[in-house]
């Protein structure tokens, strides 16, 4: 059913005339335009779709756009603050922790969202918070890393 | 990569196409200086990939330019395209090394029909090992092209002058200078040299065989890539197509008026092809749901159990790979005879990024996006689709997300091309995951027989291969044998129909993963029969120095300590070669006997892979080879009945993942002074093997089926 639906996008208040059913996924890409939040798998197993609903990390391809009505929603696109990386993306620059990129933003936004959680992880702990986000090239390695250093670089905080 | 960045080659009002030759390109191209060059024998490179469709026009005289503006910018204008294998880096570092300039300063025009010159497609590891060379010589003739042309603007003899970030100056007067952009200004300039200038020796390197971070990276990590699915035109509508239930399925009917319901709908149909087209893919989704349709199946009893004897029985007759010497006497001198067969299951490509494409027709033209490895390929295709002389298709690749050989086909592109015309609009089609497996173009499953023997001096007698449907790359072995023989049943890794229930197609270095599982699980077979150590064995039964040589380093990073298998260590060793490179891996793992799980704990990797242009880029290469390995060597199976595919998503068809992650080590045997090889597949080459072998010498239990499940390997433990 086609309502009204407001909610706060990368900082920014949005408001949509929308049915209310559909996956936030779609309307991000397609009604919004921001397209950096990829379509992998549609069914929340590949986490290429990541995206963060009230800083946690959720599959938008199975979030319903009334889900996140009055919630504050970031993603890849609303990461860098006034055109200055989050140490994240940084990281994930300087350790080559990407080949075809098109898992990326979903690693990032999940990452985000984990390292908020869990500010000083072991190895295992990234292994086992990242354990859901698939990479086909693997990228793995270096994306452990790349979360390894902006874990220190932030020192706890994001 | 993207359109809008160089508008001043903006020929929207041409019929560019590169059937035309140099002299008709200059007189509508922008300013600068102009060098064209040609990747080897264009007919002969054109031919090299059997079963691939030939070109229908190849250009007159090249199939790659560079151009250095007035902006001081170098562009790169190549066929090829960027999936993530890095070629977008390297190749804008050996241009910019041999032409003095800065990597940030170079632009590398990937993959547009329209801009790029005719390019058979990316794959086969073949970018940095034909075009390289190619580019670097051009790069060097641009060089000596702009000191000439600085030697009459600064009245300087050309042996006076020297070039460094992108200007020409005096050596004895260094205030005498002038820059590329300079030089480039206000002309249009094509020159040829009668005499080639050598490119860089390894000991002029700046940029080359340095490492150097991706040039993608930042648009990556920002959302700001695009890839085909991101490519939005106004008043494009998103298609979704009906689909069979199983390959092989006729329609029987289709009730299409609850579709037609749904608001803003457009419904096109013909023949059996039927799409639901609208401006939300969401939305088309839910039409494509309301249609009533009726398919008739085929009965098939093919299954992945039953699959390997219906091969065996379709299997063509051979064709010889290599022979040497009599296999008779060779048995007949063998102290022990091993006899093995080996088998694979059909494995998916499963990138990322399903296959998408929008395509848009405007009068008797039309643009494409394409994620596809073969833009040229697709332009012809979507030429034929809608009627129009190929000059009229421009295909244009944005960022590929991923491709590993198995976006080659286009079928996406041109099912877009065909709603567009049926449609009248401008159509994206995204293939859901399922779609993506039900289309993919597997590898395909296939069957090794080995008949193998060993001398009282534990040498390798004699060796009889026989590979059926994995395709003969790789297959060839390259220990010192004096008796042997390597027959291909179907050579390459596409059957003839009847073969395969679905496509099959190149999986990231095809038919290799496949002869080398079966070819170093053997080696390890004798050796342990002849109760020598496995890396030990292969030393003295090999002969050739690059394989001694990476062998010998994979053993030392390893810190192998010989032991004959099976050691209980869970040490394991495979060599393998691919793409001209050479590796050689040494894996350790543990085995958990009551469920059969297996943990990859350690990989060591060597390769000699030539000159590594980027060491960085190739390193990753290496890492990403090892962990996509890991998926066909214990998890990747497609199941199936028949023309129906049953793992249709992530859930059942396992990729590997974070907490598969061994440790993974590295070695590059950086031969500065040999020509660069292939870096994207051989690493992957030996994963099937070098895991089975450390199976074997944890527990003392041989597998010869991929992919080594849990329950494969529980069921060996009991056989014992």
């Amino acid at each position: 059913m086609e309502e009204n639906v407001q909610f706060k996008l990368n900082g920014k208040h949005t408001a949509l005339i929308v049915d209310s059913d559909r996956a936030l996924l779609g309307v991000l890409r397609t009604d919004l335009g921001l397209t950096g939040t990829k379509y992998g798998c549609g069914e929340s197993f590949c986490g290429a779709c990541t995206v963060l609903v009230n800083n946690e990390a959720v599959r938008s391809c199975q979030t319903a756009v009334r889900d996140v009505r009055g919630k504050e929603v970031v993603t890849i696109e609303g990461l860098a603050k006034a055109g200055t990386l989050h140490p994240l993306q940084k990281a994930f620059m300087q350790h080559d922790a990407l080949q075809c990129g098109y898992c990326t933003p979903g690693m990032i936004m999940n990452a985000y969202a984990f390292l908020r959680k869990n500010p000083r992880p072991s190895l295992s702990d990234i292994m086992q918070g990242m354990d859901d986000n698939l990479c086909r090239c693997g990228a793995h390695n270096r994306i452990v890393q790349a979360i390894q250093v902006a874990a220190k670089e932030m020192g706890g905080g994001l | 990569m993207n359109n809008d960045q160089f508008p001043e080659f903006d020929f929207s009002d041409t019929t560019s196409d590169f059937q035309m030759n140099r002299r008709e390109f200059l007189g509508m191209a922008g300013s600068g200086i102009f060098l064209f060059f040609t990747i080897g024998d264009l007919s002969a490179f054109a031919q090299e990939v059997p079963g691939r469709r030939p070109p229908r026009n190849l250009p007159t005289d090249f199939n790659a330019y560079l151009n250095i503006g007035e902006d001081g910018r170098v562009a790169c204008y190549t066929g090829k395209i960027e999936m993530g294998q890095g070629v977008n880096t390297s190749l804008s570092q050996m241009l910019a090394d041999e032409l003095d300039v800065s990597i940030d300063v170079v632009d590398m025009v990937m993959g547009d029909t329209d801009l790029c010159p005719w390019d058979m497609g990316t794959f086969g590891s073949m970018t940095t090992r034909f075009f390289g060379p190619a580019l670097r010589s051009a790069g060097a003739e641009a060089r000596r092209v702009l000191v000439e042309l600085a030697s009459e603007q600064l009245k300087t003899p050309v042996k006076n002058l020297a070039t460094e970030n992108g200007v020409v100056f005096d050596k004895a007067n260094p205030q005498n200078r002038v820059t590329y952009a300079q030089l480039a200004k206000g002309k249009k300039i094509e020159r040829h040299l009668a005499e080639k200038p050598p490119v860089k020796s390894p000991t002029e390197f700046k940029i080359m065989s340095t490492p150097v971070l991706r040039k993608d990276a930042q648009e990556k990590v920002t959302g700001k890539a695009k890839y085909a699915g991101d490519i939005q035109l106004p008043g494009m509508l998103h298609a979704r197509i009906l689909r069979p239930p199983a390959h092989g399925a006729k329609l029987v009917d289709a009730d299409l008026s609850e579709a037609k319901q749904v608001k803003d709908v457009q419904v096109v149909r013909e023949g059996d092809f039927i799409a639901v087209l609208h401006k939300y893919p969401d939305v088309a989704e839910i039409a494509l749901s309301k249609i009533k349709v009726k398919f008739d199946k085929p009965a098939s009893d093919l299954d992945e159990k039953t699959i390997f004897d219906h091969l065996l029985k379709v299997a063509p007759e051979g064709k010889v790979v290599a022979t040497e010497g009599n296999l008779q006497t060779g048995e007949h001198e063998a102290t022990a005879i091993l006899e093995a067969t080996y088998l694979n299951a059909y494995v998916a490509h499963s990138p990322i990024e399903p296959h998408t494409a929008v395509v848009n027709i405007e009068g008797n033209k039309a643009t494409v996006w394409a994620s596809t490895q073969t833009p040229f390929g697709a332009k012809e295709e979507v030429a034929k689709e809608l009627g129009f002389p190929p000059e009229n298709v421009r295909v244009i690749t944005p960022f590929v997300g991923g491709g590993f050989g198995g976006k080659t086909r286009n079928l996406q592109v041109v099912e877009a091309a065909r709603c567009a015309r049926l449609s009248g609009k401008p159509v994206q089609v995204a293939w859901s995951r399922k779609e993506e497996f039900f289309y993919d173009s597997f590898r395909p499953a296939a069957v090794v027989k080995i008949r193998s023997g060993i001398t009282g001096k534990g040498r390798i007698g004699f060796w009889d291969y026989h590979v059926y449907f994995a395709g003969e790359r790789g297959s060839q072995q390259f220990y010192d044998i004096p008796h042997h023989s390597t027959i291909a049943h179907n050579s390459s890794w596409v059957g003839a129909p009847g073969s395969h229930p679905f496509a099959t197609g190149a999986w990231r270095a095809p038919g290799n993963n496949t002869n080398t599982f079966a070819r170093e699980s053997q080696i390890d077979i004798m050796a342990a029969k002849a109760s020598i150590d496995p890396v030990e064995f292969r030393m003295q039964n090999l002969a050739d120095k690059k394989m001694q040589r990476v062998l010998k380093a994979a053993a030392e990073k390893f810190g192998w300590k010989p032991a004959k298998a099976p050691s209980g260590r869970g040490y394991g060793v495979a060599c393998g070669t691919d793409a001209g490179s050479y590796v050689a891996s040494i894996a350790e793992v543990a085995v958990d006997k009551a469920s059969g799980t297996v943990k990859v704990k350690r990989v060591v990797c060597a390769q000699d892979m030539g000159l590594a242009i980027n060491p960085e880029g190739a390193t990753i290469q290496m890492e990403g080879c090892i962990t996509m390995g890991l998926g066909y060597a214990l998890k990747e199976q497609i199941h199936f009945k028949g023309g129906e595919i049953l793992d249709l998503n992530f859930d059942s068809y396992e990729i590997p993942r974070f907490s598969w992650l061994p440790k993974i080590e590295t070695v590059i045997i950086d031969d500065k002074n040999a020509d660069p090889q292939g870096g994207g597949e051989p690493a992957i080459v030996t994963m099937g093997a070098v895991v089975a072998n450390a199976i074997y010498d944890a527990i003392g239990v041989r597998l010869f089926q991929l992919p080594m499940t849990p329950e494969r390997i529980t069921e060996a433990i009991k056989k014992g």
